[in-house]
């Protein structure tokens, strides 16, 4: 068998899933499967317990208001891009997730799980950091809200304590006559990229997320930036800001002249979009 | 130590087949070992291939990436499941074998859950829409032409109705 052996709960409320985190501290969460089910067969990753959220009924909502969407914990990606009311509410969630993985990979995988996995290549946890959305959290303590500000601290690092359990998601909506714009470059449709770039552009602010370039992802204030100077200002950004990394997908040198080549063209998009 | 054993109730291709497995067996394991049934294929096991895809309650998922014991209660499809009640071969396997959308055949199972799914999900793709239904599913060897040629094909067996 690929995975190592572990200790399985299956609770059917979110309290006593916590109760069986704050019981066990080698036990995780198991959400979609769509990144942690690889790391255990890969052995990457031996947790002793595995508390499974897939029997908790009431947390695959997708909440529209006029404030913003609510995404709770096993709202497959699938769900949430396919939702017509989150589309128009806050266009950015579809936009980027349509790069997330293949339609297959979607029908399991759920936004919040990629919000708390914090990979950096991942098109998710920019969104909820240039639009300064929040996490719902519960731990032993109770709940707390984690702004996307305070989430991410390091490579697939975030702040969700292992007792605690990602209930659901806060994106706010887009506000009256704001844009939002989004492009990636990948190997393939499906791949993780290369670089990615969401824009926000809502009257003289401008501001860009990039995925794949620091170890978190990252946002940059562009307001005020010439057109013509949108991909250097970004890059004096980002450089001092973590660094833009090599690996074995792409150099640092090429990123930045990805970095030059999108930035302009997602800011403009979403220039047109307001 | 023996590993605790734990009770699975699953549903496949519409037969109730319940099982007593560790929590570790992914489901493709369980299909494959357990029950048998090794139409469903494992390639790379880690999500990136679509050689192991099922239906899960009608929707494709890599049956590598998920826990038979988190799928309890629900209902699987596989390859197996596809064929005519006659034993003949369904819409999709038919217009494989019409336009040669298979070679050596590994990757195939995948394809014909996918596009089982897509078709039902959208009976009349575009060609832009045939790729893109297959897109997250890769073949060593047919280059892909005749497999969205399946595809489509498939869409107009669809159509055709049931013969
Ligand atoms: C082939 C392939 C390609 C992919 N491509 C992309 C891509 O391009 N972009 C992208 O963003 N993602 C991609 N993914 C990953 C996919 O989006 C995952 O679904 C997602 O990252 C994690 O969600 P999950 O529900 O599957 O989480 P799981 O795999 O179940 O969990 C991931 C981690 O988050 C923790 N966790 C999950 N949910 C919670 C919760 N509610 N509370 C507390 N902790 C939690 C788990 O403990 C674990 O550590 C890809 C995956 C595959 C297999
Ligand atoms: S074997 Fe499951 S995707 Fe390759
Ligand atoms: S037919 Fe051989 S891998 Fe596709």
């Amino acid at each position: 068998m690929k995975p190592a052996p572990f200790a399985y709960h299956r609770p059917g409320s979110v309290a006593e899933a916590v109760t069986a985190l704050a019981g066990d501290p080698g036990a995780k969460v198991l959400a979609g499967g769509q990144s942690l089910v690889p790391l255990l067969s890969m052995r990457l990753a031996a947790p002793s317990a595995l508390v499974d959220l897939n029997g908790i009924a009431g947390l695959d909502l997708v909440e529209v208001d006029a404030t913003g969407v609510r995404v709770g914990a096993l709202a497959r990606h699938a769900d949430v891009l396919a939702s017509d009311d989150v589309r128009r509410v806050q266009p950015l969630v579809p936009l980027a997730l349509a790069h997330v993985a293949h339609a297959t990979i979607r029908n399991r995988g759920t936004t919040v799980g990629s919000l708390v996995h914090a990979d950096a290549a991942a098109e998710m946890p920019v969104v909820l950091s240039l639009l300064d959305g929040s996490l719902e959290v519960e731990g032993p303590g109770g709940r707390r809200t984690i702004p996307a500000g305070e989430l991410y601290v390091g490579p697939l690092e975030s702040s969700v304590r292992q007792d605690e359990v990602a209930v659901s998601a806060f994106f706010p909506a887009l506000a009256p006559g704001a844009g939002v714009a989004f492009e990636e470059i990948a190997r393939r449709h499906g791949d993780y990229a290369l670089v990615g770039v969401a824009a926000l552009v809502d009257g003289a602010s401008v501001k860009a997320g990039f995925l794949s370039v620091a170890d978190i992802p990252t946002v940059v204030d562009l307001s005020g930036v010439a057109d013509d100077d949108l991909g250097e200002a970004a890059l004096a950004q980002l450089e001092p800001a973590g660094g833009i990394h090599s690996d074995i997908h792409a150099t640092a040198a090429y990123r930045a002249h990805l970095v030059r080549v999108l930035t302009p063209r997602v800011v403009r998009a979403a220039k047109e979009g307001t | 130590m023996t590993e605790e054993l734990l009770d699975v109730r699953l549903s496949v291709n519409g037969t109730p087949r319940p099982l007593r497995v560790p929590a570790r067996r992914l489901l493709s394991d369980a299909l494959r070992h357990d029950l048998g049934l090794t139409g469903t294929h494992v390639g790379c096991e880690h999500g990136v291939c679509g050689a192991c895809t099922v239906l899960l309650d009608g929707r494709p998922v890599r049956s590598c990436l998920v826990l038979a014991v988190s799928v309890d209660g629900q209902e699987v499809t596989t390859v197996e499941g596809l064929a005519e009640p006659d034993g003949s071969l369904g819409p999709v396997q038919q217009a494989f074998a019409e336009c040669h959308g298979l070679q050596c055949g590994f990757c195939t199972p995948g394809f014909l859950t996918t596009i089982t799914a897509g078709l039902r999900d959208n009976p009349s793709p575009t060609h832009e829409e045939a790729r893109e239904m297959v897109a997250g599913n890769l073949c060593r060897c047919t280059g892909y032409q005749n497999i969205v040629k399946a595809v489509e094909r498939a869409a107009e067996i669809g159509a055709e109705g049931p013969s």
